[in-house]
């Protein structure tokens, strides 16, 4: 059961991969990277690794591509004309990866690039342990890592918050509170009698006063 | 496992501080723009009250060391100790912390920095300090460190519609990230090869021979070059004045005071107790950096002629003569450090706060010729000047003789005798630069007939009771020396007890 999962998952992330690097819409790259990171995810939890698998979703997909997807979709980037010298840097590109290529295979077959002591470690939920080493023996770096980001956003908050002076705020507690008497005045004055229409005083004298 | 293993109650200034800073945080929220006094008022009480703690968690230490026991009390799975050290560090920050807000007040005020920020940025750069001078876990050490120096990135960085403010963060902040990777990879390299981030548990592995060499060595060169940034020792000074210049006068001296008590007992914890086994050769490290220091920083100081930079090269050089007693590693070294740093905090103090309460809106005190003739114009001022320059400069009576001599007693004391010729010569030329600024003040006319700027009048009584103090420490100095010499003496002991289990 687990292997026919896992082999589902891994088709899904290969072929997910593929087209993040082939899809010509740079919005549909970014969602089908979504999709990488997430069978990834579910490839981690079939190796009982729930903490990485759910951070995985939490900060890439929860944040990091949420911000690839902002910065995509605002800027008004031409992408053909990003694609157009592909075939110049080809061979370059093609040493690079070659290189890659070569070094992986040497640190994945070499004897001694093998960790001692890195084999699988059944401890029971990974989560559960993360937690109680953090809220005991941890405890203090991870409060005060807490108190780090919280300076952090005061700092941002702090030295990017301006108000502007033309911008008019809504003040619903005032809107809440207003009564019918601050809104209309109602006055009362004694009927007068209709006056004479005054004379027009002639034009050219103003102009002399004045 | 159980809750009470953390053993909370040890840290309790800290929580308090930490707790009172976040009510702070809110509370300035429904506070009007015009009476942020409030907010002011509330910072000192909350800084009175950790200083209160504080000073009830040393008197529990002392007891504790009477009765014959270990002063040092841990906390936090061996993460934190409060120790007489820590607890003596703790209050000077307090204060050094509390007198920047004061001198500061009218100063803010006058350049539209007196804002909530101010005042939760202080307090938690505070809460980093005081992190760092209980950390006994490179992990606590690194998270303090970084919580002080973000605090203070921001802080300068908060006129933002000044040049050279902003300019001054970004340098700061560029080398300041520069040092903590250092630093960082030293402590990881560090924790490679002893596999343990405890300081004690890395001092008696290294002791017992259980450390790669190699590697121990590359990394206490780079955990020296983070020090030496951090310190702002020689050749690694080049942000220290541009930063105290650029930056607003109450952060200078927020920069110049009270992290250094933080970075004092950072690297009491981290070469005199962690690396002890390694003296010798970070030692030859401080050397170089301390006769840098006293070189460079004195010999560049003549040529300022803006105040600002002068006060940063000569923290350069006093930060030299510091690196000084650390580098015969023993307690008594250590102890003349830290009378060094404790007196230099108080004399920072009072030199920033002289700037500060001397400037008035649209006019920074900030340029020598400032001074000139001010004896005539406000002789109270010139006099307190005159302490403070000629604390500084180490001249008998004042506490800055003391703590140099000190210094100097430890390195004779060690066999260092050339490395004290030296500070003494460089001293000498310190001297000039100093009495220049009395030169100044005393014989030469002054410029302006209007009358000097002499900022709030508590302010002016706290400075004056500060420079003052500055006088009577220089005559009585043995109680704070006795003192902070008795709390090294035992901080080394409860480390030496720590590593032998």
């Amino acid at each position: 059961m687990t292997l026919a999962l896992f082999y589902i998952f891994a088709a899904v992330l290969v072929f997910g991969a593929l087209r993040v690097i082939t899809a010509k819409n740079p919005v549909h790259a970014v969602l089908w990277l979504i999709l990488s990171f997430f069978t990834s995810a579910c490839l981690w939890i079939l190796l009982k690794a729930e903490f990485l698998a759910v951070s995985l979703v939490v900060i890439y997909v929860g944040a990091v591509m949420v911000l690839f997807l902002f910065v995509v979709m605002m800027l008004d980037l031409n992408f053909e004309e990003l694609r157009k010298g592909f075939w110049k840097f080809f061979p370059v590109a093609a040493v690079v990866a070659a290189i890659m290529l070569v070094e992986m295979i040497l640190v994945l077959t070499n004897r001694y690039a093998q960790i001692p002591g890195a084999q699988l470690v059944e401890t029971g939920p990974t989560v559960r342990e993360l937690g109680l080493q953090i809220y005991t023996t941890y405890f203090l770096p991870f409060q005060l890592s807490a108190v780090l980001l919280l300076v952090g956003m005061i700092a941002a908050i702090g030295l990017t918050i301006r108000k502007r002076k033309n911008t008019k705020y809504q003040q619903p507690g005032e809107q809440i509170a207003v009564k019918a008497a601050d809104r209309v005045r109602v006055l009362k004055m004694d009927a007068e009698a209709r006056l004479e229409a005054p004379q027009p005083k002639p034009a050219d004298d103003q102009q002399a006063q004045g | 496992m159980i809750p009470t293993s953390l053993n909370a109650w040890v840290a309790t200034p800290e929580i308090f501080l930490l707790c009172s800073a976040c009510i702070v945080l809110l509370f300035d929220l429904f506070v009007s723009e015009s009476r942020k006094q409030v907010t002011y008022l509330l910072t000192l009480l909350v800084l009175a009250l950790t200083a209160v703690l504080t000073i009830q968690s040393l008197q529990q230490g002392l007891m504790l060391a009477a009765n014959g026991a270990s002063p040092a009390r841990y906390a936090f799975s061996n993460m934190y100790v409060a120790d007489p050290v820590a607890d003596f560090a703790k209050i000077g920050m307090v204060l050094g912390v509390a007198l920047v807000l004061i001198y500061g007040r009218g100063y803010a005020q006058e350049r539209g920095i007196f804002k909530g920020e101010l005042f939760t940025l202080t307090l938690f750069s505070l809460l980093g300090m005081m992190v760092m001078a209980s950390a006994t876990n490179f992990l606590t050490l690194y998270v303090g460190l970084e919580l002080l120096s973000l605090a203070i990135y921001a802080l300068v960085a908060m006129p933002r519609n000044n040049v050279r403010s902003t300019e001054a963060a970004m340098k700061y902040f560029v080398l300041g990230a520069l040092a903590s990777g250092m630093l960082l990879y030293g402590l990881s390299m560090l924790y490679g090869a002893t596999g343990s981030l405890d300081i004690y548990e890395v001092a008696s592995r290294i002791i017992r021979g259980e450390a790669n060499p190699m590697l121990v060595t590359f990394g206490t060169v780079f955990v020296v070059t983070g020090i030496g940034f951090k310190l702002g020792a020689v050749p690694f000074h080049m942000w220290v004045p541009d930063v105290y210049e650029g930056a607003p006068t109450l952060l200078a001296q927020l920069i110049g005071s009270a992290p250094k008590l933080a970075a004092f007992v950072f690297v009491l914890r981290l070469l005199g107790h962690g690396l002890a086994a390694l003296g010798p050769d970070w030692g030859a490290m401080l050397i170089i950096m301390a006769v840098l220091s006293l070189v460079i920083g004195n010999l560049a100081a003549i040529a300022q002629k803006n105040i600002k930079r002068m006060l940063a090269y000569s923290t350069i050089s006093h930060m030299g003569f510091v690196l000084l007693g650390f580098l015969v590693y023993n307690a008594v070294g250590y102890a003349a450090s830290f009378f060094y740093v404790m007196t230099y905090v108080i004399t920072a103090a009072a030199s920033f706060g002289l700037l500060m309460l001397m400037s008035r809106s649209g006019f920074e005190c900030e340029n020598i010729d400032d001074f000139k003739g001010l004896n005539k114009r406000n002789p109270w001022y010139a006099l307190m000047m005159l302490m403070v320059m000629f604390s500084m400069a180490g001249i008998p009576a004042f506490v800055g003789f003391f703590a140099k001599l000190s210094v100097l007693r430890a390195l004779v004391g060690s066999g260092f005798t050339w490395l004290a010729i030296v500070a003494v010569v460089f001293s000498l030329i310190g001297a000039f630069y100093y009495l220049r600024v009395v030169k100044v003040m005393y014989f030469d006319e002054p410029e302006a007939d209007a009358p000097v700027a002499v900022g709030n009048l508590d302010a002016q009584l706290i400075l004056s009771a500060n420079c003052l103090l500055l006088l009577a420490l220089g005559v009585f100095p043995n109680q704070l020396l006795t003192a902070l010499s008795y709390a090294v003496k035992l901080s080394m002991a409860s480390a030496a007890g720590m590593m032998l289990q």
